[in-house]
């Protein structure tokens, strides 16, 4: 063959591949709103920055007439391309080849992928489209997920991992999102469980949808798997394109620097906080007044809402808002809101991101159904977080900062850089009402009329230690101010902290309350 | 806020916030009822071997719940009498369901 006809051969095999499961598996995929792997990885990439490898890779299986059947790419799409100019690597499973089943070789190319980020340290996205193990492919198919899990695991603190669920992703499969950073979900078209319908239905008797088993409104709201919510695939691709944004490209750098801007006048934050400590805001909208732009990058918006975690900037510089939201069953922390936290948190600190934290919080959720469900352990996961992250750490008190709440939100205790309290802030074992009934039982019993004696004895209290003053007195508050000074002072405690450098004592690694 | 917001009490102190489905939906703790056998994992029942008013002594195998390809034999907690069947073989239960009620020979 003379080289021009090599070549024309070559793009003859290059284009049957392309050509995925085919025209009709193609059509099915768009009735269902879904794009196909290429197309999805075209819509995240810089415009013509995708390359492909492993084109040519085919399954080696022989049972079950296996070895009959051609799959394309063995039914997964790899490679690396660029995002606002920086280096990514990307997989997408074709659904329309063999339902974007995963079979060893399947798998193969994912973890060459998964291994080049990872020397390469760049951000790996996975799209997830899969009807899940190559069953014909027995063992094999399970090994290669395990051989992915071990991957996302290594990975894991040393690169960002997204993972897109734009479609089935079940049994097993579930566990490479479950241990990766972040994963996107969009309505209607993602589905994650470990056990399907039928298998609810067989052991259960239970009828329930996939939806409502494992849509994407489910993790979003409900389970907390998912950290973004989408409802069309191309508003999930922005969402994947703002986050890289906000983040570095791997644990030895900083997230990239942009412009500083001013917050928008909107946002007045002498304006936001009620004086009345039972009544409730939107901690967002002082997030929105100090932050760059008041752009906002919520993670888990709808899961825990009583907790508000995501990214902003500061002066150019991204950092991790972790707010309680009194809007929101008054802000307590609970299980779910300890779990999305402390996960947050620890993203954070091993990605070289300074935590901003909001504190206005009246304790933990009490009940029956929290202590069994495990608040103690949950809530742990937000104080080892704060105590083990080593980035910039700063918090602002903003008015209510009762007992262990008060501790677990990045105190001075837990190794906080800066304290800084507004002159509303209530720093206390408890709130005065719980605190006055207990110190003055005995007067408030006794007195002739003990509601009045009540609230005289809860005003005394209040007067006496609901404010900054008292920790203040002891520096464990580095300074009472006013509410307009808080962006100038955030910004000035991330600028004071470049070089911050702490010692922790040797360990292979520690043992956080998971 | 124009919003209506709901009351929330904690520790004494009335808080106006919003409340969250999860919250609201949440599961009230009830005591449980020593006289109960209740299914402790969602299964099929694959066998009943007492009959109501039978006197079972603690240990005896009272019926077989398969879970998770797993026969689970369900045996008496104590000694005493079978109150109520509440399952017959091939009944799909969720967890919690209860199975079978006893009495002991001490309220008889």
């Amino acid at each position: 063959m003379s080289l021009k006809r090599n070549i024309l051969d070559l793009r003859k095999r290059k284009e049957i591949v392309l050509q995925g499961g085919g025209e009709d598996a193609i059509k099915k995929q768009a009735a269902m709103g879904k794009l196909t792997a290429r197309e999805r990885i075209e819509s995240i990439l810089d415009k013509g920055s995708f390359h492909e490898y492993d084109m040519f890779v085919e399954h080696q299986s022989k049972d079950f007439d296996m070895d009959k059947k051609v799959l394309h790419g063995d039914g997964v799409v790899i490679g690396t391309g660029t995002v606002y100019g920086e280096p990514v690597a990307i997989y997408a499973q074709d659904f329309t080849v063999a339902g974007g089943s995963l079979g060893l070789m399947h798998a193969r190319k994912i973890t060459k992928i998964m291994d080049h980020a990872i020397k390469m340290r760049m951000p790996i996205i996975g799209i997830n489209d899969s009807g899940g193990a190559r069953i014909q492919e027995g063992v094999d198919a399970l090994a290669g997920y395990g051989d992915i899990f071990f991957r996302n695991t290594q990975a894991s603190g040393v690169i960002p991992q997204l993972s897109v669920i734009l479609g089935p992703c079940a049994g097993g499969a579930v566990y490479s999102p479950a241990l990766t950073d972040f994963i996107f979900v969009v309505d209607n078209i993602s589905k994650m469980f470990i056990t399907g319908p039928e298998v609810v239905k067989t052991v259960l008797g239970e009828e329930v949808s996939t939806e409502e088993l494992g849509g994407a409104r489910v993790h979003a709201c409900i389970s907390g798997n998912a950290h973004f919510f989408a409802t069309t695939e191309q508003e999930c691709f922005e969402q994947i394109k703002k986050l890289l944004t906000f983040i570095p490209w791997n644990n030895q750098r900083k997230a990239k620097a942009f412009p500083a801007k001013s917050p928008k006048a909107e946002y007045n934050i002498d304006k936001i906080l009620p004086a009345d400590p039972t009544q409730p805001y939107d901690v967002r909208d002082i997030i929105k007044a100090v932050a760059d732009d008041s752009d906002f990058f919520e993670v888990q918006e709808n899961f825990a809402q009583n907790i508000v975690v995501g990214f902003g900037r500061i002066d150019g510089e991204t950092v991790g808002f972790v707010a309680n939201q009194p809007l929101v069953l008054a802000g307590v922390l609970d299980c779910d809101s300890a779990d999305k936290a402390g996960r947050f948190i620890r993203f954070c600190d091993a990605f070289n991101i300074p935590l901003v934290t909001f504190e206005d919080m009246p304790g933990y959720l009490p009940g029956v159904e929290q202590e069994h469900m495990g608040v103690i352990r949950h809530g742990a996961k937000v104080l080892y977080a704060y105590s083990e992250a080593t980035v910039p750490k700063v918090t602002v008190i903003l008015r209510k900062a009762y007992g262990g709440g008060y501790i677990a939100m990045n105190s001075r205790h837990l190794k906080a850089d800066f304290m800084f309290a507004w002159p509303t802030a209530e720093i206390a074992v408890m709130g005065p009402e719980g605190a006055a009934n207990i110190i003055f039982r005995k007067e408030i019993k006794e007195a002739e009329n003990p509601e009045e004696m009540r609230k005289q004895k809860v005003a005394e209290y209040r007067e006496k230690f609901a404010n900054p003053y008292v920790a203040a007195s002891k520096g464990y508050i580095d300074s009472v101010i006013e509410p307009s000074e808080t962006r100038m002072l955030l910004k000035h405690s991330i600028e004071v902290s470049g070089n911050k450098t702490v010692m922790t004592p040797a360990k292979k690694h520690g043992i956080p309350p998971f | 806020m124009s919003e209506k917001l709901e009351k929330f009490i904690l520790n004494g102190v009335e808080y106006k916030t919003r409340l969250t489905e999860k919250w609201k939906n949440r599961k009230k703790w009830e005591e449980p009822n020593p006289m109960e056998l209740v299914s402790h994992i969602p299964g099929t029942i694959m066998k009943v071997d007492v009959k109501e008013g039978q006197e079972v002594k603690e240990g005896d195998t009272l019926l077989i719940l398969q879970a998770m390809k797993m026969n689970n034999k369900m045996t008496a907690p104590f000694s005493g009498k079978i109150k109520r069947v509440n399952v017959k073989p091939g009944d799909k239960l969720p967890k919690g369901a209860v199975m079978i009620e006893m009495e002991d020979n001490e309220t008889v």
